[in-house]
């Protein structure tokens, strides 16, 4: 009996673990052609009958990007997309517009169905609403009228430009602008579809709001936009799922979503992503290139992102908090897994700006496979931002030896008064704790997930309890067994 | 229920178990005592399957099955109990989660349901209060920040849970405080039964005075160079092992 040889074992059998989700739905597309112009950003514009100052936004946002570099200064290589060859806008034909989830394709819903997610279902037993994104176009908004009572705003962005156009106009691109980053720009341009939450002064938002995205369509781009905004005195929990079917090329995923939190505001936003990673040779596989930050415009406002990232080929993203607001927060709750070819070059930014202002950073980052895993983060403190603090935990764990941990934590510092604080920690899944797991019947596969599991307690703690249980499973699958 | 005959085993080519024979039948209770390094925590790791060892000859039968060819969990889920010399820390893991977690695994194994959440609470409950267990122990991530005796109470506890039919105890009355020792004590010998059996790796006499062995053995250089009843371990007390080591040279 060698434990090596069988660790080693189970290491091939995860590396040779297939990607549940990877089946493709079979229902009519509606494609705009390949390839990026002008052309298709009004193409686009037009498809959703957009407001005039819509268009010239994507159109400035579409020339700054002409204009712009591909970054390079990222922790890995990848081989840069063809921007000519992708598919900027894809969408289920419907003849008319849908009123009722009755009324939605049924091939569709039973893809939803395989992703776990049935919408009938979510509507009458979890008190879940669900903004479904397929593809570049959201499809089914359950829970509308009970948000409606409370005055909740819930629904497709580009919905929402028709009608709320004051608020989107207002705040798209205020946290992000186009000018940002080569892959914000990109958005900007042709982004498609994806959520606004407008929470009014004072309301609690009465549930937890979720989007599930899911690229189906080959060669298509998924370039959702994500625009939250919680008035004074208001609360939110966002979530965030995705998956991907299986596809030998890589797909770009470049979303951008904004948060921002008014005087006393609370936004939770949590993501559990697991998009195609690619096969253990690294043959396809999302590259997801997501700018995320959000906004404490008000005093006392705070942003809590939480995420767990198991899924695609590259994740590259950063979600941010600017603490503009006195006494604002901002956290980062993160785990990160890799294996096999994946990487992830992932952490966050805490800007300080308002005085008393805090944040809290906790990062778990695995690897296992011949993975690279990522931590990037910054912590700046302006000149006025007196008596900032941030607390930053870093902790790797690696699965093996063909992997690697890196941690690169940025800090600029302009205020004397602040107190900024940073752990960081390394190890390897000790084969003696393994052992003991043994001794007391937990085989290795269930050892690992158990101890795995512990590790990212305090970020798995963060997610509402029915993500958290799906996180914790996940974890379990993108991992079985990968000791070394 | 457990025996040993001629074990050998090596680890980097260091020999260190040297031909151990031991016979332990149901419900009785052995004391092993030698010298440091002797090879006590080895023969319960090798016992245990820890793969470091290389077991190069002789074999290991438990209730008639071939103990060798087991994974360190099958040994685990058919009764033996290790409780370790030093145990690990797993941060974010309660007490209380793993033992769900190693009971559901043991009866999964045996082809039976996972415990209720409610069942395992009550069960666990009894056992504390059986064992005189810390409620704050249990929620509190594994050994983590234990001190060294709560790590031992919490080994005997687990015991107590998986209700083995052979418990390995290794040194677990080191670093406990007089106390203590006596819960452990009491706790063990609320655990004998005739089903059930110990072999109890100490240094002192002290702990054999609360759990009285049936039998006592010397390991002495990877194999057992005297056994005898609860009194060799008083006479042990009293003479230290230079006498046996004589002995042992001397045979040579
Ligand atoms: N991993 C290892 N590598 C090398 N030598 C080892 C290893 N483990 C044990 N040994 C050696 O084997 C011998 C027996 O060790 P073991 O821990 O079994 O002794 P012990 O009888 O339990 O001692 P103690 O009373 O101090 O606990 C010692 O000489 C020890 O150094
Ligand atoms: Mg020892």
């Amino acid at each position: 009996m060698n434990q090596e040889k069988e660790n080693e074992d189970i290491i091939e059998q995860v590396v040779s673990q297939e990607y549940k989700y990877g089946f493709t739905t079979d229902i009519e597309m509606e494609m705009a052609p390949k390839g990026l112009n002008e052309d298709i950003v009004r193409f686009i514009s037009n498809k959703k009958n957009e407001p005039e100052w819509m268009l010239e936004w994507r159109l400035k946002a579409y020339r700054h990007w002409l204009k712009m570099e591909e970054p390079d200064w990222q922790n890995f290589k990848y081989p840069k997309p063809n921007y000519q060859d992708i598919i900027y806008y894809a969408a289920p034909k419907e003849k008319k517009k849908l009123n009722s989830l009755d009324e939605v394709d049924p091939e569709l819903l039973k893809t939803f169905e395989k992703l776990g997610i049935s919408l009938q279902e979510q509507k009458r037993l979890t008190g879940v609403a669900v903004d479904a994104v397929f593809d570049s176009v959201s499809i089914a908004t359950t829970f509308k009228e009970q948000l409606k009572e409370k005055g909740v705003i819930f629904c497709s962005i580009s919905e929402a430009m028709h009608e709320h156009p004051d608020l989107v106009k207002k705040y798209i691109g205020s946290v992000v602008p186009y000018t940002d980053n080569y892959f914000a720009a990109l958005n900007s341009a042709v982004f498609s579809d994806g959520s606004f939450v407008y929470i009014p002064k004072g309301v609690r938002c009465p549930m937890e709001l979720s989007t599930y995205f899911r690229i189906n369509a080959e060669n298509t781009g998924q370039f959702e936009r994500t625009l939250i905004v919680a008035d004074d005195a208001s609360y939110v929990s966002y979530l965030e799922g995705c998956t991907a079917p299986m596809r030998d090329e890589n797909q770009l995923h470049a979303a951008v979503v904004e948060l921002i939190a008014m005087e006393n505001a609370e936004i939770k936003y949590s993501t559990v992503q697991n998009w195609y990673p690619g096969d253990k040779e690294g043959n396809g596989g999302i590259y997801n290139f997501v700018t995320k930050r959000g906004s404490c415009e008000g005093a006392n406002a705070k942003i809590s992102w939480t995420q767990v990232e198991t899924g695609s080929a590259i994740t590259w993203k950063y979600p941010s908090c600017i603490l503009k607001g006195d006494h604002s927060i901002g956290e980062f709750f993160s785990v990160a897994v890799t294996n096999n070819m994946q990487v992830a070059d992932t952490g966050t930014k805490m800007i300080h700006i308002g005085k008393h202002t805090r944040s809290r950073i906790v990062s778990k980052g695995i690897s296992a496979g011949k993975s690279h895993n990522t931590y990037r983060g910054l912590v700046k403190v302006a000149k006025k931002a007196d008596a900032a603090r941030n607390y930053t935990q870093c902790d790797s764990m690696l699965i093996g030896d063909r992997c690697g941990a890196h941690t690169f934590p940025y800090i600029e510092i302009n205020n004397k008064t602040a107190t900024v604080e940073h752990e960081a920690s390394t190890s390897k899944i000790g084969e003696d704790q393994i052992f003991y797991c043994n001794q007391r019947g937990i085989g290795t596969e269930e050892a690992i997930s158990l101890i795995v599991n512990g590790f990212c307690r305090e970020v798995l703690n963060q997610l509402p309890m029915e993500f958290a249980v799906e996180a914790q499973k996940l974890l379990a699958v993108s991992l079985e067994g990968s000791v070394g | 229920m457990l025996e040993i005959r001629n074990l050998k085993a090596e680890i980097e080519g260091k020999k260190i178990l040297n031909g151990i024979n031991l016979t332990v039948n149901s419900g009785e209770v052995h004391a092993i005592m030698g010298p440091n390094g002797a090879g006590k925590s080895t023969l319960s790791s090798v016992l245990a399957g820890r793969a470091d060892y290389a077991v190069t000859e002789g074999e290991i039968m438990f209730e008639g099955k071939n103990l060798l060819e087991m994974s360190p969990e099958d040994r685990a889920r058919e009764g033996v109990f290790l409780a370790f010399q030093y145990p690990v820390e797993i941060p974010g893991v309660s007490t209380t989660n793993f033992l769900k977690t190693a009971i559901n695994e043991t009866r999964k194994y045996k082809g039976l349901e996972p415990m209720e959440a409610t069942d395992f609470l009550k069960y666990m409950r009894e056992k504390m209060e059986l064992m005189e267990m810390d409620k704050s122990l249990t929620s509190r991530s594994l050994n983590e920040g234990f001190s060294g005796g709560e790590k031992k109470r919490n080994e005997v506890f687990q015991m107590a849970m998986l209700e083995p039919k052979l418990a390995i105890m290794d040194e677990t009355d080191s670093g406990l405080d007089i106390d203590a020792l006596r819960l452990v004590s009491n706790g063990v010998n609320k655990l004998r039964n005739k089903d059930r059996s110990f072999v109890v790796i100490t240094h002192y006499q002290r702990l054999l005075d609360y759990i009285v062995p049936d039998f006592v053995h010397v390991l002495y250089k990877g194999r057992i160079v005297k056994s005898g009843d609860a009194s060799l371990a008083k006479e042990l007390e009293v003479k230290g092992y230079d006498w046996i080591k004589a002995e042992v040279e001397a045979a040579q």
